[in-house]
């Protein structure tokens, strides 16, 4: 709220926080709240388990599954994980890791940088052909992702970008997504600002890069997080487009190891800190600018 | 700082981006056609006085020369990664299902045999173990969908109305924790949901604290509707009665048809709506700050109890985002992979086999591309037909509140 406001949009601003309706019943409320609480426990208590159990000993996690304790914590895991131990063979994590990142800061970097310029054309510039593309975009946005994978592996197999990093990254550059979230941004920003950077002599080029772009940093974040977050969970497409344990990224490396036939309860540790490390870069952002994540989700619904 | 993000933030972005002069997708169109096609974009300079009162937002052309070779510049790299990366894919992939292709030579030099609509024909004519399996695999993806879309919807709206109470405490710790498990890796936490949901995992061990004994959760391919209806003594899953097994369809009988889904598909589904409610949550959250509040405010005053609150002003107002959201998990449940791969690859019994999957596996494992190329393209026919009926459902009830294009 804004220390200047007069007194009655504040009165509007308090009744906004209050109820329409008054309280539930006391025996209600504490109902309510020991639901919520549970509920709150079932979509925490996993990675609860997860943290706990990736600092026990196997013999342990497969004893103790629900143990919050571990009953001899070890480090191990971890160890393994960043080959401080011997027994790190078959979980080349630091290899996964620098992949993952590797492809996750060059995609993000692609999206932000291609989906604005053509969000911006598609949203300011005129030219022939224009409803056309947006209609492509939109439409490429219907077109179901798992219906691609094998048609992707024979493009890739064609150029001979299959098992490469290049093959990784570039198909993934662009996303119809994007283009329509950074459409709909500049599509709000006032015409009256480019126009008088033009006026003042300024090109196409020159109103894009100083002008727009810095007026356009919520969406630039949302985008930049969006993207990040994307390529570094992505996984049907590096599953089709590597063959090779060196270009296996967080995701594809992880899938492998844990669909890998390994009998069941064991070195589940291992495989739990792995994964609980393949969702801290996520999670961190996540916990930091969690109202870009909330726009995200509420930008599917753009979608439509 | 995430708890101190407001319900306010939650439309951010939608607000702004409506705020401005924004043409809904279809009338987007317009606005170029109009202000462009005769000519304009290669010769603005030419119609300068006239053509700025054509269209309110039309700049003076005269600046404007050489705009439409930067549009295109600036197009460029969309159009060459999507259509070198998603069109020409796409056709690519019908020529190739239309071979008999392992994935060796070269499929456009016509070393490979030419087949037809042969790899479509074993899917969905013939009898055989091709036709068997493409019918489990559907058969298993409509239970999950069945299953999930409903049941991630209903979780997504209860959770929504829950944290839009203005009364309750903690309520963006409460949205932030729902919400959490969308944002992960779907390999991560699908490898956590195998640690759980092993045969002497945290979830039997919570089980057998009720009392109860849990099955052993991946290795299980028994169906749970058949299991049910047996447990009450009405079917025996050893001997099914004639006319259901008598009678088949694409090659499974119709028992297997109406087994309902396997344990371990159940522990699939549970995971997907597990991981996307929240996503769905923040959607449903949305719409009900959008419901005005003069609205609640004057039910109130004509005495409405809470449940009437619900019937009456509150579901019918979310009624567009409800089409909205059940649209979304539809497409996106057909599409199931990532936690097939992780967490049972067709195992126990072919009961977590999707189509999906199949097309991946066909492919990739049994070197068959023509066939799982067949595969992938009846499933894309299929999600776009889904989308097809949805929208048309949808645009029959009428206009939806402008946020949510």
């Amino acid at each position: 709220m804004n220390a200047t406001a007069t007194a009655a949009p504040e009165a509007r601003a308090r009744d906004a926080g209050r109820p329409v309706l008054g309280r539930f019943p006391l025996p209600l409320r504490a109902l309510g709240y020991a639901l919520v609480v549970g509920a709150a426990l079932l979509y925490l208590l996993p990675f609860a388990l997860q943290l706990v159990t990736g600092f026990k000993t196997d013999p342990d996690a497969a004893a103790h599954p629900l143990g919050l304790v571990p009953t001899t914590p070890t480090t191990a895991a971890y160890q393994r994980l960043f080959g401080l131990s011997q027994a790190g063979d078959g979980v080349p994590f630091l290899r996964w890791l620098g992949n993952s990142t590797l492809v996750a800061v060059l995609v993000t970097a692609g999206r932000v940088l291609f989906d604005s310029m053509a969000g911006y054309a598609l949203a300011r510039l005129r030219f022939r052909g224009r409803s056309l593309l947006f209609g492509f975009v939109v439409g490429v946005m219907a077109v179901p992702g798992v219906a691609l994978l094998i048609p992707k592996f024979l493009v890739l197999n064609t150029f001979g970008l299959f098992d490469t990093y290049t093959g990784m990254i570039l198909p993934l550059m662009v996303d119809a997504a994007g283009i329509f979230i950074m459409k709909q941004f500049f599509e709000s920003i006032p015409r009256e600002v480019e126009e008088a950077a033009r006026v003042d002599g300024a090109g196409v080029i020159r109103t894009f890069w100083s002008v727009v772009l810095p007026m356009a940093r919520p969406a630039l974040i949302t985008l930049t997080i969006l993207s990040f977050q994307g390529s570094w969970n992505e996984f049907t497409h590096f599953l089709v487009a590597t063959q090779s344990g060196q270009y296996e990224t967080l995701t594809t490396g992880l899938a492998r190891f844990v669909s890998g036939g390994l009998g069941g309860g064991t070195q589940y540790p291992l495989k739990l800190a792995a994964a609980l490390l393949a969702t801290l870069p996520v999670a961190a952002l996540f916990f930091c600018f969690q109202r870009y994540f909330v726009q995200g989700a509420n930008s599917g619904a753009v979608k439509e | 700082m995430p708890f101190r993000t407001t319900h306010r933030t939650a439309r951010h972005l939608p607000r702004g981006a409506s705020s401005g002069p924004r043409p809904a997708p279809g009338a987007a169109g317009g606005d170029p056609r109009t202000a462009g096609s005769p000519g304009a974009p290669d010769a603005p300079g030419g119609s300068g006085p006239k053509a700025a009162p054509r269209t309110p937002n039309t700049p003076p052309a005269g600046r404007r020369r050489g705009e439409g070779a930067w549009g295109w510049l600036f197009v460029s790299p969309m159009v060459l990664i999507l259509g070198l990366f998603l069109v020409l894919p796409i056709l690519m992939a019908l020529w190739v299902s239309l071979l008999d292709w392992d994935g060796q030579s070269n499929p456009f030099t016509g070393q490979a045999k030419f087949v037809g609509l042969d790899n479509y024909r074993t899917l969905l004519t013939e009898d055989g173990l091709d036709r068997t399996l493409f019918a489990t695999s559907l058969r298993n993806n409509v239970y999950y969908v069945a299953l999930t879309v409903p049941l991630q919807t209903g979780l997504a709206l209860v959770l929504a109305l829950i944290v839009n109470q203005r009364l309750l405490r903690a309520r963006g710790a409460l949205r932030t924790t729902f919400f959490f498990p969308s944002v992960t890796s779907s390999i991560a936490v699908s490898t956590v949901f195998l640690f759980l949901f092993q045969g002497s995992g945290a979830v039997n061990t919570l089980l057998s604290w009720i009392g109860v004994k849990g099955p052993n959760w991946f290795a299980d391919s028994r169906g749970v509707l058949s299991t049910l209806l047996g447990g009450l003594g009405i079917v025996d899953p050893d001997h099914p009665p004639g006319v259901l097994a008598d009678h088949s369809f694409m090659g499974l009988s119709w028992y297997e048809w109406l087994s309902g889904p396997s344990v371990a598909m159940c522990t699939i589904i549970l995971l997907a709506v597990w991981t996307t409610s929240g996503t769905f949550m923040l959607i449903f959250l949305a719409a009900l700050q959008d419901i005005p509040r003069e609205l609640e405010e004057a039910a109130a005053i004509e005495g409405v109890n809470r449940r009437q609150m619900l019937r009456h002003i509150t579901l019918p107002a979310l009624r567009p985002v409800l089409f909205l959201v059940l649209t979304l998990g539809t497409i996106a449940t057909w599409q199931v992979f990532d936690q097939v791969y992780v967490m049972g690859q067709g195992a126990p019994g072919n009961t977590t086999l999707t189509p999906a999957f199949l097309s991946y596996s066909t492919a990739f494992d049994d070197a068959d591309f023509g066939q799982g190329a067949a595969i992938a393209f009846i499933l894309l026919v299929l999600i776009l037909l889904i989308t097809a009926l949805q929208r048309w459902a949808l645009r029959e009830r009428g206009p939806r509140p402008g946020r949510n294009r």
